[in-house]
């Protein structure tokens, strides 16, 4: 009856959060949204541009997400963004977040800047760090790190979910086109193991030269660039989006195309809508104004990840959160019909892989058949026999 | 292999034709609600056969019938209204006003309060069916999905699919007095007839939990294995209790089975192979058949309950959600 009265006298307060109606005190749980700024490298093409705001939305309609629920335990979470110029200037914010007491980051680093703070000794004992937007195999292979988590999928798990389907359509002929880049090879190397893993045939690999302005020449150029013996598909190695937006239709045959453009495997897309993502898509685009990417899926994933953690261990951060995270009891609902967790292996978030045309989502990974004695969705990405790093020995 | 199968139909026919001999003719119809054709589907539990098809709201999904059958409330959750259609003449009659996206709901005994579970803006309304007009609004978790009111009408319990929990609401106050914390995303709720225990349905959590309402936390929790079936493809949804209380039916989503679990044995006995994606299910007045919705395969499977066997499926519209027997 006590209860109830409070309750009462809180509803008279007009809209005062429910939950010092149901718990004696407001815990706080403060996350630092840590991000570097990076200098778009000049593309060909002119493609839309990725909004500078990738992650932070999502991370923020994670808060807001975690807070309908702090409303029923006494939670309140805050978000607060630091951006900064360079690795010594991360690692710099990051010791002072966890100088004074605090544990959780969500990152948007790159993987250089990833790993010396995640390396770093005042941080690594207490921070928790969730890596939302570096895709790099190494950090999830041999460089990983104890409490460094990766929501956002790795270059293995896409090429891994992509080859699944190509092969499903006995499409096993690939010809690989690639551009310049870090990126693109790391991209392309991500695919030769995928094929080598799946038992696709990698015809030939070509790296362009071009510096004519494709949008006006890629009729012909490209068609010549993939004049080749019979392929089934055209995988296209192209990050910052170059060229390979030109090559879907001005391939020398008849092929699809798949890879960075064409057919493309990815963490999120605006056009998923099934298992009750609409109502993710919607409190997305209604708050920042624009469709949901991948990183902001992946910063919104960080979030709620913690927000699942502290809910059920009733900790604030630190240890037990961690913990928690990382072991069997760990489940996280994320609108993509499986119930997601980390690997122990190596703190990646196991997901499926959504395969997204410009408009639509076409399939998702694994593909029916691909089978694994753990879990399906470890048929995507490093698998624990592929691993060098120690991340389960080094966990505490 | 070769010999069993004929044994079997057999068998089903020799059932269905004693039992249509040893009960009185029941016109009993189910209703289907198709999500992605707007309309209803009705079927004759006689004959199984779609009697009629019936054009209603966007995206029904809830579906449920007033005390005396005369009436049957439709959440038509992209219209954002719940209809009410006059089961007599097959027409809406009215639409109440509902909230945003209703997507669940459950009538209070008085037969006159209708909670509705406001999918979009984690809100459960009430709705006086009678004077059609919005009595209340209560803040739940996200995502509020399922909705059930206790036998005696003190409880309605709401499941918010991303907040993964029940709200108890008092039904006298419209307060939300207590919150239990389940698996991953919640979807149903159910409560026995004797309003002890509340049953809720963990979608991506894989299990069903049985809630002890006096203390309102978690007195058992169960899992289901199929051979053959990934564990993560075991996505428990819709939850129907016989009234003596001995068996639960789950609905078990992407798995295409549903499980029956003895409830004095705290055990699943069987699962049993229905169409695509189950969804919901619900059973006849007698408690003879049990009838589930395959949103994918876009049909409804009718179980028999006496010998726990599927006895036939039947076409409807394009996903069906909802179902509910008028007897």
């Amino acid at each position: 009856m006590h209860l109830r009265l409070h309750i009462a006298i809180l509803f008279l307060a007009s809209s005062a959060p429910l939950a010092t109606a149901l718990t004696t005190e407001q815990r706080n749980i403060p996350v630092l949204f840590l991000e570097q700024s990076q200098i778009d490298t000049p593309v060909l093409s002119n493609i839309r541009k990725t909004p500078q705001t990738s992650g932070l939305d999502g991370a923020h309609v994670g808060i807001s997400d975690n807070n309908t629920t702090g409303r029923f335990t006494g939670d309140r979470y805050q978000l607060s963004a630091s951006l900064v110029k360079d690795s010594n200037e991360a690692i710099a914010a990051a010791q002072a977040w966890v100088e004074s007491g605090n544990t959780l980051i969500v990152a948007k680093l790159p993987a250089a800047t990833l790993l010396k703070v995640s390396r770093d000794e005042h941080i690594s004992q207490k921070a928790i760090i969730f890596n939302i937007s570096a895709k790099d195999d190494a950090l999830r292979s041999s460089q990983c790190r104890p409490r460094l988590l990766h929501t956002i999928p790795s270059r293995a798990m896409l090429t891994d979910g992509l080859a699944q389907f190509l092969i499903s359509k006995r499409w096993k002929k690939w010809l690989l086109l690639r551009g310049q880049h870090d990126e693109d090879t790391l991209f392309s190397a991500a695919i030769k193991r995928s094929a080598h893993k799946f038992g696709a045939n990698i015809i030939d690999e070509r790296e362009w030269q071009f510096n004519a302005d494709l949008r006006r020449s890629a009729q012909s150029e490209i068609r010549l660039f993939s004049q080749s013996k019979d392929y089934d598909v055209t995988l296209i190695a192209d990050e910052i989006g170059d060229i390979g937006e030109y090559i879907p239709y001005n391939t020398w045959l008849a092929r699809p195309a798949a890879g960075t453009q064409g057919l493309t495997p990815t963490g999120w897309h605006w056009s998923i809508e099934q298992w009750g993502a609409a109502q993710l898509q919607n409190r997305f685009s209604e708050y920042a104004k624009r469709d949901m990417n991948d990183i902001d899926y992946a910063g919104w994933l960080a979030v709620r990840a913690i927000g699942e953690a502290v809910t059920r261990t009733k900790a604030l951060g630190g240890d037990t959160v961690y913990q928690y995270l990382i072991s069997d009891d760990f489940q996280l609902s994320a609108f993509k019909g499986r119930s997601l967790s980390f690997r122990k292996w190596n703190g990646q978030l196991r997901q499926p892989i959504p395969l997204v045309q410009p408009n639509a989502l076409i399939s998702q990974s694994p593909q029916e058949g691909y089978l694994h004695p753990h879990s399906e969705m470890d048929t995507l990405g490093y698998d624990r026999p592929e691993v060098s790093c120690a991340f389960e020995a080094s966990t505490l | 292999m070769k010999n069993p199968r004929p044994f079997r139909i057999a068998g089903a026919s020799v059932l269905l034709i004693l039992t249509s001999l040893a009960m009185p003719i029941m016109a009993e119809q189910v209703y289907v609600s198709n999500e992605k054709d707007n309309t209803l589907s009705v079927i004759d539990l006689d004959s199984l056969k779609v009697i009629a098809t019936i054009e209603v709201g966007l995206r029904p999904r809830g579906i449920t019938f007033n005390k005396d059958f005369s009436q049957l409330y439709i959440c038509a959750s992209d219209s954002d209204s719940v209809q009410v259609m006059d089961v007599k003449s097959q027409k809406i009659i009215a639409n109440l006003p509902s909230g945003e996206d209703p997507e669940q709901f459950a009538l209070h005994p008085n037969n006159k309060d209708l909670y509705i579970a406001n999918e979009d803006n984690a809100v459960v309304t009430v709705v006086d069916t009678e004077k059609r007009e919005v009595i209340s609004q209560i803040d739940v978790g996200l995502e509020p999905e399922g909705m059930a009111v206790s036998p005696d009408g003190k409880w309605v319990v709401n499941t918010s699919e991303t907040s993964n929990m029940l709200h108890w609401i008092d039904s006298s106050s419209h307060e939300l007095v207590d919150n239990t914390l389940v698996g991953q995303r919640p979807r149903h709720v159910e409560f026995s007839d004797d309003g002890k225990t509340l049953w809720a349905s963990s979608e991506i959590g894989g299990t069903v939990s049985v809630i002890d309402v006096a203390t309102r936390t978690i007195s058992h929790e169960y899992s289901f294995q199929i051979p053959g079936v990934y564990k993560d493809k075991i996505q428990p949804v819709g939850i129907t209790l016989t009234h003596d209380n001995r068996f639960a039916f789950i609905a078990l989503g992407p798995a295409n089975h549903v499980a029956v679990i003895d409830i004095a044995q705290q055990k699943v006995i069987k699962y049993l192979l229905v169409g695509r994606r189950v969804w919901h299910l619900a059973l006849n007045s007698d408690e003879t058949r049990l009838i589930s919705s395959n949103g994918i395969s876009g049909d409804v499977s009718v179980i028999d309950v006496k010998s726990l066997t599927v006895l036939k499926s039947i076409k409807v519209g394009r996903f069906p959600w909802g179902v509910a027997v008028k007897p």
